[in-house]
């Protein structure tokens, strides 16, 4: 790790995991009306996890494939076990992807706070001056 | 980048849930529509929806999945048989046949239809501030 990015520590792999979680909870989200769509999540301690390379299998040849579901980062997306199924087989339930949408929207911007800190901390430590 | 791509999902939700906004105005628009036939008495149409896979297998497993109408189709119930000799379209038994529409049922689809366009355009405006608050980064 070089000293610049070791000195912005987690913020990049973290919003880097909170956009991707966006990204599978817009789908869930558009597919709310689609018959037999399953909701997907990521367990997000799981995915920390694995992306910081502690548990889990590594993929130490670029020819090595991913188990399934997961993608080319090592995350894991899980289906949802939804608390009220329906008839046509779909699993997403609007008010828990709305909550969890804004809990990660939330999420991602203190992520940015604490890059954008650390950012302007790098920048004084180079110019030498407040 | 994953954030453009989530605001590319919403986009397609949009796009979805309007064609069967137009369904449902087009079932209400012909909700009195009278025939002289049961074969040219108005059916309501009904979109289906189906998921978008993105590629190939290996990208199946990607996160941005759309939505996107497969098809439309039309309702299979008979259309309704009224006898009423007196109009100007009654067949020379004095039938009548009406649409297949019924208007309590569209009236709830649309608000289905309409809560579930909402709630995308939200999701693409959280995404659009997300993605400015990161172009502002280190400002």
């Amino acid at each position: 790790m070089s000293p610049i990015s070791s000195a912005l520590g987690l913020s990049p792999q973290v919003l880097e995991l909170r956009a991707r979680r966006m990204e599978l909870l817009s789908a869930n989200m558009a597919n709310s009306d689609t018959p037999g769509f399953k909701a997907r999540d990521i367990d997000f301690a799981a995915a920390m996890k694995s992306v910081q390379g502690e548990g889990g299998m590594m993929r130490t040849h670029r020819q090595h494939m991913g188990g399934v579901g997961v993608d080319s980062n090592g995350v894991h997306a899980m289906y949802r076990v939804p608390s009220q199924p329906s008839l046509d087989g779909n699993t997403v339930e609007t008010h828990r992807e709305h909550a969890a949408f804004m809990d990660n929207a939330v999420r991602f911007q203190a992520s940015l706070n604490l890059l954008d800190s650390r950012l302007r901390g790098l920048r004084t430590a180079i110019r030498g001056q407040v | 980048m994953s954030l453009f791509s989530a605001i590319d999902t919403a986009a397609t939700a949009l796009e979805a849930q309007s064609v069967r906004l137009n369904t449902i105005s087009s079932n209400l628009a012909n909700a009195g529509a009278v025939a002289r036939t049961p074969e040219e008495a108005y059916r309501a149409q009904y979109v289906v929806f189906e998921t978008m896979y993105q590629g190939a297998m290996g990208e199946m497993e990607g996160a941005s999945n759309g939505v996107q109408v497969s098809e439309v189709v039309l309702s299979d119930l008979p259309p309704r048989k009224e006898y009423v000799p007196s109009h100007p379209l009654a067949d020379e038994e004095g039938f009548i046949y009406r649409s297949t529409v019924n208007s309590v049922e569209e009236i709830a689809n649309m608000i289905e239809a309409s809560r579930n366009y909402q709630s995308n355009i939200e999701a693409m405006n959280t995404t659009k501030q997300l993605i400015l608050r990161t172009l502002t980064l280190g400002r």
